[in-house]
């Protein structure tokens, strides 16, 4: 028997989602819809939005139902199985501990500023679009706690990451990551972080992040990460279809589109410093270099979709050559930085091991061999003679990223990277010409950046008047969240669980 | 030379049947795999068939499945009943 005919997705699609809303007479649309005016993108026909994935609610449910429940019974499945103990070894936990901390907040901060969003647009199609995607970005932030919340049971410095998010020091670069996009309007909101972040860069996050995990035997994360990614795919193709419709609406919004994606390519790639020195440093196991990701993920990937929108008149991001020159250097710069600071950190660090500094060198070559090796034997040197090094003084931290400016000059990887910017009789330190660049644009933005370092000496932080009494007001243990992984509880009790596994037996035969 | 263009699965016996279908249909198209992922590279257009993907399964198959092992995707999508397609206007 035929099938019955039925109406395609494109038409069903259009027939399920438009002539849904209306034009208001009890109050003027510019009353109903305040936020999307204001930046000066022009948007002359709202019809002309097109869905890339036609996604209708119920297809939505579905499909988002199916996810849960397979993850949710892989996580039962990790927890009772003690998938903990199958991770290569527990300095891995770094790389988790920096997630439950640094990435978990922002999907709630996404959930928030999508929301916000999907109220803010008069168009419905993109209202609906922001409206899935907070929703997505809620689903991420409790599957995420789910995943980790087992491993809380069993390793440190996971406990406060709520409490951590407003004061630490180095959670300060991806919070005002976020709320440098939150405090915009809702259409640099959605081309920072649907875009620049989600489509240009997620690859960096996510790929290296979730490979990494099951690189090193963490079923639970890469689970998660694999389930969160599909949803990233409606993101990014959202983010892809707001950044062509500006462009395509309007040739007024091109020069406002292009400022947007130089300012958001640069954040967004300053805050990937910290998944660049997960993967160097913090994976026993690695996937591949920060280097070899940074080929595949922008120069080929990220250029080719640069390349797409060149027929708009978008042109590559300014300082982008900058971040190709920088990356045989930021991840090795980082994890001194981070190494030192170790009093002030809920996550261990450590000098890697021969074999890990030979991968590096192999990976990086005569930078790594001639300027970072030997800090890191050195490094060694001092803990082995009961030294080990800590920095207990505070860093300066550039106004804008809020990283440490321990960068170094693109073209001089011995001198280190200062711009000083004059803004109402004040000097203000950033950390390259990106950040100078983002601040000068907008300089009454950021001079209200809140800088932990600064805060901490006014007396904002519990009064703290050293390292150790910040770290007891952000709820850290001494070498017990904070500190060198050597000798520490969850180094103690690795070997201890290990030494209780039954060794595996060969299936061969003894004689043979 | 085209920009490539790409799609990336979770590496599953779900989403065995649309890699090779994928492979099928796009001559030009290369798969990597990496623990726990496949991602599949094609210069400038690679196209998702549900009849090809509906041999492959042995059953009728909805494109939008795809969403479920989906990890990652580059370029341009449009979609409908019968295909997926992602491609650079380049």
């Amino acid at each position: 028997m035929a099938k019955p005919k039925r109406i395609g997705l494109k038409e069903k699609y259009s027939l399920m989602t438009r002539g849904l809303d209306w034009e208001t007479t009890y109050q003027p649309m510019d009353e109903v819809f305040p936020y999307d005016n204001y930046e000066g993108i022009k948007i002359v026909d709202w019809d002309k939005w097109e869905d890339p994935f036609r996604l209708t609610m119920d297809s939505y449910w579905k499909y988002q139902s199916e996810k849960e429940r397979k993850l949710y019974a892989i996580l039962d499945a990790f927890q009772q199985n003690n998938g903990q103990l199958n991770i290569t070894d527990a300095r891995y936990m770094s790389a988790v501990k920096l997630w439950i901390q640094g990435i978990t907040p922002l999907e709630y901060a996404a959930h928030r500023g999508f929301a916000h969003a999907g109220r803010s647009f008069r168009g419905a199609g993109a209202r609906v679009a922001c409206q899935m995607q907070s929703i997505d970005e809620l689903r991420h932030a409790q599957t995420q706690l789910h995943a980790f919340s087992h491993y809380n049971k069993f390793f440190n410095g996971m406990h406060g990451f709520a409490h951590m998010r407003d004061r630490a020091w180095y959670l300060s670069i991806p919070k005002s990551f976020f709320e440098d996009a939150m405090s915009a309007g809702p259409f640099e909101f959605v081309t920072s972080i649907s875009f620049a972040f989600e489509y240009v860069l997620t690859n960096l996050l996510f790929m290296p992040f979730v490979s990494g995990a099951a690189y090193n035997g963490d079923m639970a994360t890469t689970t998660f990460g694999f389930s969160a990614q599909s949803d990233e795919s409606r993101h990014m193709t959202l983010g892809l279809e707001v950044v062509k419709f500006m462009l395509e609406q309007h040739e007024d919004n091109v020069p406002i589109v292009q400022a947007w994606l130089d300012k958001w390519f640069w954040r967004g790639y300053r805050l990937l410093g910290l998944v660049g020195t997960m993967m160097d440093y913090m994976l026993p196991k690695k996937v591949m270099s920060w280097k070899e990701a940074w080929e595949i993920y922008w120069e080929e990937n990220g250029i080719a979709l640069f390349h797409d929108l060149s027929r708009y008149g978008i042109e590559l991001p300014r300082h982008h050559e900058v971040a190709s020159k920088e990356k045989n250097r930021i991840t090795h710069e980082l994890w001194s930085t981070l190494y030192q600071y170790g009093n002030a950190l809920g996550l261990h660090t450590w000098v890697p091991e021969d074999e890990e500094l030979d991968w590096m060198s192999e990976k990086y070559g005569t930078e790594f061999d001639t300027m970072y090796r030997p800090r890191l034997e050195f490094f060694r040197e001092r803990e082995q003679a009961g030294e080990r090094y800590f920095n207990n003084r505070l860093p300066m931290v550039c106004q804008v990223c809020q990283i440490p400016v321990f960068f170094t000059e693109p073209d001089d990887p011995q001198t280190q990277c200062v711009r000083i910017v004059e803004w109402a009789d004040t000097k203000h330190h950033c950390c390259s010409d990106g950040c100078a660049d983002i601040f000068r644009r907008e300089p009454e933005k950021y001079v209200q950046s809140l800088i932990p370092p600064q805060q901490i000496y006014r007396g904002e932080c519990g009064g703290a008047t050293n390292i150790f009494e910040y770290a007891a007001w952000l709820h850290l243990e001494k070498d017990v969240d904070t500190g060198e992984f050597n000798g520490s509880p969850d180094h103690r009790n690795w070997e201890a669980w290990a030494a209780e596994q039954p060794t595996p037996q060969s299936n061969s035969d003894e004689a043979a | 030379m085209a920009d490539n263009v790409f799609i990336a699965f979770q590496n599953n016996s779900e989403a065995q049947p649309i890699i090779e279908a994928i492979l099928e249909d796009n001559p030009s198209a290369v798969a990597n795999e990496s623990p726990g992922m496949v991602k599949i590279d094609c210069p400038g257009r690679l196209v998702v068939r549900r009849e090809t993907v509906e041999e492959k399964v042995g059953r009728d198959f909805d494109l939008q499945e795809m969403h479920i092992n989906l990890v990652s995707l580059g370029g341009n999508v449009d979609e409908d009943d019968d295909e997926f397609v992602i491609a650079w206007n380049t």
